[in-house]
């Protein structure tokens, strides 16, 4: 059995889409799982069935760490997104957040690529 | 079938180490190649007996063929598998199925690096992962560092109680005379270090270092007439989860969860039976982690369990006996250190640092961030 799609694959249709200003990620017909970062098959199932929904762009702190070095300090977080899957990300406008703060998504350029940051949600206790 | 065929059918002969500390002027393949040498001579063998080769290095694409040719082995049987600091205790399981079946009668698992003195950091062995890299996150520290944040934040730990396994290793290195990082170290001393990565200080994580070590497997039958006291492999277990540690499934029960017990089956034994416990300790996170995921005490009490000095010298457990990742040795990739210190101990080679009774021995390597787990138990004559 041969399986093949035309033209550009998932990594490359989601850089696509955050150049449109658009957080895509995505979401299997037959399962309903939420799939991040963008994959040919949801794991685990295999489910190809794959379409891409716009985020919610809600997520928690799911852990945190900040980088201290000469060249200054840096934040690396992982995000769990309220649709289910974990990514990395940074929490833009402070040094670190606690987990389990939430926090929303926003889209900002990162070395002249667009890329998806976090900052922490209106309301969220710092 | 059950793993268990493998129990007791190979063991340890030999066992090398090379230039622990640094060495400059010194290529990785010299320092292997010496580990590997001492290894061979300490079996009592020469180099034409070997025929099998397992190794991975940091700085070898082909890291069995480099071997091969550089020691001039013919091998009927090599495996290079890398999955990062915990490569050496799946060799052990690859060596044992293949001196079991047959294949070859006489295994060398060998690691060299000159990581101190070529470039005085970690050099990390991964390529960027697309979805990290806009982040800049710094590997493999990063990693770690967060899954302690996770950790502290779902059970309190604190840095105080990963600070007391940072001591234990020193006490520990300061009875070994091969420990690169001797001295006292207190639990404010780990606290006061430049912080790296929030919340670990570099008195947190490993050594860079360079070295090299090897040991030479045969099947036990063999191994009983020769030269030195045989270290059995009782049991292998091993389980990999993921490649980025975003995709971990959890960042504070790692899949040594399902490794231990695999290789607790094969041997027939359990966390109480191991006289000495060798779980890699490239920062103290990953001690505290496999203490829990290993079980010898339960998820979420790795804090507690540590705190004052229950795997130090004197304490309850008997843990990274050579002082570890932290204070004696760590070349980039760690797990043939811990084979080389639980064999030293089972021969009762171990001088001042040595344990009165050390049938038993876990080695606990890992690879990656949390990400491939492999547990090794060795026994003596006596638990066969």
């Amino acid at each position: 059995m041969e399986v093949s799609s035309p033209g550009p694959g998932p990594e490359a249709q989601f850089r696509a889409f955050l150049k449109e200003g658009r957080f895509m990620i995505q979401k299997s017909r037959s399962t309903g799982g939420y799939v991040f970062y963008p994959r040919i098959a949801e794991p685990r199932t295999g489910a190809t069935d794959l379409d891409w929904v716009e985020a919610s762009g809600r997520g928690t702190v799911y852990a945190i760490t900040v980088n201290r070095a000469k060249t200054g300090d840096h934040n690396v977080a992982i995000v769990e997104l309220a649709e289910g899957p974990r990514m990395m990300s940074r929490i833009d406008g402070v040094e670190a957040v606690p987990v389990g703060t939430s926090v929303e998504a926003r889209i900002t350029d990162i070395d002249g690529q667009p890329a998806v940051v976090f900052v922490p949600a209106e309301g969220a206790g710092a | 079938m059950s793993g268990s065929s493998l129990r007791g059918k190979t063991a340890i002969v030999g066992l090398g180490a090379a230039h622990w500390g640094e060495a400059p002027g010194r290529t990785a393949i010299e320092i292997l190649g010496e580990a590997a040498i001492a290894a061979i001579a300490d079996a009592g063998l020469e180099v034409s007996d070997i025929d099998g080769i397992c190794a991975a290095t940091a700085t070898h694409g082909f890291p069995t063929l480099s071997v091969a040719e550089y020691l001039g082995i013919k091998a009927t049987f090599f495996d290079g598998t890398n999955i990062g600091g915990s490569s050496f205790e799946m060799h052990l399981l690859q060596a044992a199925l293949a001196l079991d079946a047959g294949i070859c009668n006489a295994v060398l698992i060998c690691y060299g690096s000159n990581q101190r003195t070529a470039s005085g950091k970690l050099v990390s062995m991964s390529e960027p992962q697309w979805h990290e890299a806009p982040y800049k996150p710094r590997h493999p520290i990063n990693g770690y560092a967060l899954a302690t944040s996770r950790h502290m934040y779902e059970y309190g730990t604190t840095r105080e109680d990963l600070a007391d396994i940072a001591v234990a290793a020193r006490q520990w290195a300061n009875l070994n005379p091969m420990a690169f990082a001797q001295g006292p170290l207190t639990r404010e001393d780990v606290l006061n270090a430049r912080m790296i990565s929030d919340p670990l200080t570099v008195r947190d994580c490993c050594l860079v270092t360079d070295g090299g070590a090897a040991c030479v497997m045969v099947r036990a039958d063999r191994a009983r007439s020769m030269k030195q006291k045989p270290v059995y492999l009782l049991g292998v277990g091993a389980a990999q989860s993921h490649r980025s540690i975003v995709q971990a499934e959890s960042l504070t029960r790692s899949v040594a969860a399902d490794s231990g017990p695999r290789a607790y089956a094969m041997a027939g034994l359990g966390p109480s039976d191991c006289d000495l416990v060798m779980l890699y300790d490239a920062f103290t996170i990953t001690t505290l982690m496999f203490l829990e995921d290993l079980g010898f005490c339960p998820k979420g009490e790795g804090g507690r369990f540590v705190r004052g000095g229950t795997i130090a010298p004197g304490g309850k457990l008997a843990v990274n006996t050579s002082g570890g990742g932290l204070s004696c040795v760590h070349p980039g990739m760690y797990g043939m250190f811990l084979i080389h210190e639980a064999a030293t101990q089972m021969r009762g080679h171990a001088g001042a640092r040595q344990l009165k009774t050390c049938d038993i021995a876990l080695c606990h390597g890992n690879g990656g961030q949390f990400s491939s787990e492999v547990t090794a138990i060795f026994g003596s004559e006596a638990t066969l």
